[in-house]
């Protein structure tokens, strides 16, 4: 095969070394360690997702690939566009032997590799037990629960010691793409909608959350970390993964391997499902697809000014924009307020937070309770 | 004509690695030719280093339906196997051939 050198389509010179799954372009590695970036930063300026200069801003640091090719990426788009942002990377320490404690010496490594503060917050400081801790108590069933609430907790916690409002994370498309499809299999059609979302802001959270890296294939993450040599760790939990998240993610990758454009069109599903959502009367739309697509910009913009709208299904941003203390629910029948949690004075919509009646079972000898697992991958 | 063998590198990343004892690279003189004569490709390396060198029991965490798994990317000198045939490229010698995972969490 050597005498069957492809060229690089954009370029023309060097010998192609990457075939690009959203469109099949076949480039050299220069041309796609541009594009890849360039396509991040159109991503950061079409959603506006720096609108202040002189902000700081906190990277859900984990030292795995997603978030050190955010890190890499963000830091070389700062000082090439003049963002004028400041990143600090913020870690969360889990407790967990043998998997964090080396990822942790990963993101040390990268702080001073990109310049960047650190701050590294532990569920042992917060809550009084590491997951090993958890794990021992409750066992290897269930105990993503744990760690999926308390890691949200965490790192809005964390950003609020280093008086930041605004964390990215290094959720990429691949990542979406299989929440979409986790959510779709469970029904659960507002949280598919709000994983779709590039912005968003919980009602129980402060914190504005971004995903940067929302439209970049895991492929083109592994890649660009491999040509860039960048330094990241990659070992699995030593705590079981998600079963189902495995199976969806297994479902993705053998439909990307047939149709690479699959991971992408998910995640668009997911977008247009929630403008769909927005203005009901659009599902009616019997016309050719491309009038259904005129006709969605246009009802969604009237509908996000209506007040009345349901704000579960509301884009973060326009969520945060009003700011309401009472929210109905997604099927609209019940009012959520928003207050403080009592024992431990967190934003809550219950009298006690998901995270104090986690650590309130496990201080009891009594079984776990059944708390509401976050339909969004909670890692960085 | 040709030589029994031929060299190449065969390199473990993303966590690939830890099936392989932790090594990150392997030097191995690969029969030239497979079974049923044609020259050694992508897919025989695989078989390859599943029955030779892999030290994990867990051999469908590489390989599934005589290819590596879905999810993990092959390098054939730096450029993705996609652009060189993927499983029925014919190894030369002295080629690297990059294993990376893309299955572990970020």
């Amino acid at each position: 095969m050597t005498g069957n050198m492809h060229r690089c389509a954009i370029c023309q010179t060097n010998r192609a070394q990457v075939i690009r799954p959203k469109n099949g372009q076949k480039i050299c590695k220069n041309c796609f360690l541009e594009v890849f970036e360039l396509e991040v930063h159109t991503t950061i300026v079409e959603n506006n997702i720096f609108p202040n200069r002189g902000e700081r801003v906190a990277i859900g640091a984990s030292g795995g690939k997603d978030s050190t090719v955010l890190a890499a990426t963000l830091k070389a788009l700062n000082e090439r566009y003049d963002y004028g942002v400041e990143f600090v990377l913020l870690s969360i320490d889990e407790g967990i032997h043998g998997y964090r404690d080396d990822s942790l010496e990963t993101v040390k490594r990268n702080a001073g590799q990109y310049g960047m503060d650190l701050c590294i917050v532990g569920y042992d400081a917060l809550y009084g037990w590491t997951m090993d801790k958890v794990v021992e108590k409750v066992g290897r069933k269930g105990n993503c629960t744990y760690c999926g609430v308390f890691r949200r907790q965490a790192l809005d916690r964390g950003a609020k010691r280093l008086n930041i409002s605004h964390i990215l994370t290094g959720h990429n498309a691949d990542d979406i793409a299989e929440t979409v499809l986790m959510n779709l299999l469970r029904g659960d059609l507002p949280r598919l909608g709000r994983c779709a979302e590039i912005m968003t802001a919980s009602l129980t959270s402060p914190m504005r959350r971004s995903k940067p890296l929302k439209y970049a294939y895991e492929k083109e993450i592994v890649l660009y970390a491999h040509y860039r040599e960048l330094d990241y760790f990659s070992t699995e939990c030593v705590y079981s993964p998600e079963a189902f998240r495995g199976n969806a993610r297994s479902l993705l990758k053998e439909l990307e391997k047939i149709r690479p454009s699959s991971v992408l069109d998910i995640v668009r599903s997911g977008e247009q499902l929630v403008h769909d959502m927005i203005s009901p009367g659009k599902l009616d739309c019997g016309g050719p697809n491309d009038q259904c697509e005129e006709g969605r910009g246009l009802v969604g913009s009237q509908t996000l000014s209506n007040k009345s709208t349901n704000s579960e299904l509301l884009p973060g941003a326009v969520l945060e924009a009003s700011h309401e203390v009472a929210h109905q629910t997604t099927d609209g029948s019940r009012t959520q307020t928003i207050g403080v949690c009592g024992k431990c004075g967190y934003m809550s919509s219950q009298p006690t937070c998901k995270a104090c009646v986690l650590v309130d079972s496990l201080n009891k000898t009594e079984p776990p309770v059944e708390v509401l697992l976050s339909g969004d991958r909670d890692f960085y | 004509m040709s030589a029994d063998t031929i060299p190449i590198t065969v390199e473990l990343a993303g966590g690939l690695e830890l099936l392989f004892d932790n090594e990150k690279k392997l030097n191995i003189n690969l029969p030239a030719k497979m079974n049923d004569g044609d020259a050694a490709n992508i897919n025989y390396l695989v078989n390859y280093l599943c029955v030779h060198e892999m030290k994990d029991t867990r051999r469908e965490m590489f390989e599934i339906n005589g290819t590596v798994r879905a999810g993990i990317l092959v390098l054939i000198n730096d450029a993705d196997w996609e652009l060189e045939g993927e499983g029925e490229y014919v190894l030369q010698p002295k080629d690297t051939i990059l294993f990376v995972s893309t299955l572990h969490g970020g």
